[in-house]
């Protein structure tokens, strides 16, 4: 499908998502173009990892729609989202414990059949990331969390996706860890691969992002640059750890 | 000592039979949690598919081959039963995916009730006679051991069923797929994974290995009816559950131990209780090991993980 590159990759219209009765997205509008490394910030509970999910398809939305490429996917499954090209690095990694490391980035390319540019692929996420490599046939529930997350952020890429969707990749992490992580996801955002990130650490995550959004208990309250989002003292009094 | 050997003989075949069924059951549990208590009546419905094929292919063809005619009932048993495993899955389980454990679980044994009675109605209240299209003469491979053929048979085609599904769940994308969507059906869906298709799979392979199991149980004895499914099922419940359930493995190594302690037990059983009790008790074997495994050592002798399920 033919699409004009100036409209959004992705167009939250009004989204609302809810748990049983209990709404924990409210009607939240968000964009986002080809190309572009968007994060979303807010505190525990604010509906980020609710709204990602929504978007790859692991929960139903209760309201509004979600447009991706012009279309309105929220009525697909989520195997099906991930055909279209979004994929999601989920909370807490998401690692098939039981299976071997390679096992697990083989997943990552199961609904593609060219056999050849997988076996490249691989070859380039094990290039990226090296560690990963010397433990292919280990059982991936043996790694360690900085481990499992580059093996869930290689799997995921290894669906080629046009949206990827990263959900709190720093959780749990070493620093020296994460600064590993996060310029993996930046040589992927260079790629072209257009990324979604929530982050608890906002500093870090307005640092590597063009544009942020801020939400807090289910809606969004504020948008702008990264840069922005930095500077602006209410940003700063309650995500960056400053008094007002 | 050929008392001895040919306990085993008969523990392995009986076993691999157990074996066959008790994968049906361990590989549902494995993707579901769930006890498909029905799993064993699929066993019986593949016996007497099969017998139905045989009495029309003797009418219309008397004059087959014994052996090209057990291969088409089987040709017939076999997509019966994944049909109906198939049906049982979408119209039984599917809506309950979601609901309190006990749901499902109630559902199967209902499910269980269903096709036995079914069956009744299909095929009669009576023991059929099975026609054994393979030898039951005996041959001696060592003086005073026997074994037929149709065991051989048996033995050999549970192997190479197992072998078989072995190399799909460990070396096929398909396999890998399942084994995922066993861990996690929410994540493996993120991984283009149709979980739906996976699960309605699982039943469909487990359902065609019980046909097999049936079509083989029922040549060995030389019967069929309509409950004929239910024991051979609660013994292969108990082989997955002694194996570790939702471990293959564990399914495989927990029915040949069952069937080799079943016929150990009924070849002693006599002398040991003086009498007092004989080969016809061979049954209760399989339910004190139930009972011991579940006190004892609830995760079976693979399994990895206490289960707090049904």
């Amino acid at each position: 499908m033919h699409t004009n590159p100036t409209s959004p990759l992705l167009q939250l219209g009004g989204m609302q998502v809810a748990y049983g009765g209990i709404k924990a997205v409210k009607g939240i509008d968000l964009e986002l173009y080809r190309g572009e490394l968007v994060s979303l910030i807010g505190a525990n509970g604010a509906g980020k990892t609710t709204t990602l999910n929504a978007i790859a398809g692991s929960l139903k939305i209760a309201g509004g729609e979600i447009l991706y490429e012009g279309e309105k996917i929220h009525v697909l499954p989520a195997h099906k989202r991930l055909r279209r090209g979004i994929a999601l690095v989920p909370e807490g990694r998401g690692i098939f414990t039981r299976l071997t490391v390679e096992e697990n980035l083989r997943m990552g390319a199961y609904t593609r059949n060219d056999t050849d540019a997988i076996e490249q692929d691989l070859e380039r996420v094990y290039s990226m990331l090296p560690r990963v490599k010397e433990r292919l046939a280990q059982i991936a529930g043996t790694l360690s969390g900085g481990e499992q997350q580059m093996v869930a952020i290689g799997r995921a890429l290894l669906s080629r996706p046009k949206l990827l969707l990263l959900d709190e990749p720093s959780m749990g992490l070493a620093p020296l860890v994460v600064e590993k992580i996060f310029e993996v996801v930046q040589s992927v955002a260079k790629e072209g691969v257009t990324i979604l990130l929530v982050e608890q650490n906002a500093n870090l995550a307005l640092e590597f992002s063009q544009r942020a959004y801020v939400m807090e208990s289910g809606k969004i309250t504020l948008t702008g640059s990264g840069a922005e989002l930095l500077t602006n003292p209410k940003v700063r009094a309650a995500y960056l750890g400053e008094a007002a | 000592m050929e008392i001895f050997l040919q306990q085993i003989v008969n523990g392995l075949v009986v076993g691999s039979v157990y074996a066959l069924v008790a994968l049906g059951y361990t590989m549902v549990y494995g993707i579901l949690g769930l006890i498909n208590f029905a799993h064993g009546d699929l066993v019986m419905v593949g016996a007497l598919t099969a017998l139905q094929t045989m009495m029309f292919l003797m009418g219309v063809a008397p004059g087959m081959s014994p052996v090209a005619m057990l291969t088409l009932s089987l040709l017939v048993a076999i997509p019966v039963c994944m049909l109906l495993a198939f049906t049982m899955e979408r119209l039984a389980y599917r809506p309950l995916r979601n609901a309190p454990r006990l749901a499902p679980l109630i559902t199967a044994i209902g499910v269980s009730f269903l096709l036995q009675t079914l069956a009744m109605i299909v095929w009669g209240r009576n023991y059929h006679t099975f026609p054994q299209l393979i030898s039951t003469t005996p041959v001696q491979p060592i003086e005073g051991v026997f074994i037929t053929p149709i065991q051989i048979t048996i033995i050999i085609v549970s192997a190479l069923m197992m072998a078989g599904l072995i190399l799909l769940v460990t070396k096929t994308k398909l396999g890998r797929a399942m084994r995922a969507t066993a861990e996690n059906h929410r994540v493996a869906a993120l991984m283009g994974v149709d979980t739906n298709m996976i699960i309605a799979l699982t039943f469909v392979i487990g359902a065609a290995l019980a046909a097999v199991a049936g079509v083989m149980f029922a040549s060995n004895y030389g019967i069929a009816h309509y409950g004929m499914g239910f024991m051979p099922g609660l013994k292969a419940f108990t082989a997955a559950v002694l194996g570790g359930i939702g471990n293959l493995g564990g399914a495989m190594l927990g029915g040949v131990v069952l069937g080799l302690v079943e016929s150990f037990g009924a070849g002693y059983i006599e002398q040991a209780t003086f009498g007092f009790l004989n080969s016809s008790y061979q049954d209760i074997f399989a339910f004190i090991i139930l009972g011991l495994v579940l006190i004892f050592k609830p995760t079976g002798l693979l399994g990895e993980r206490v289960s707090d399920r049904a």
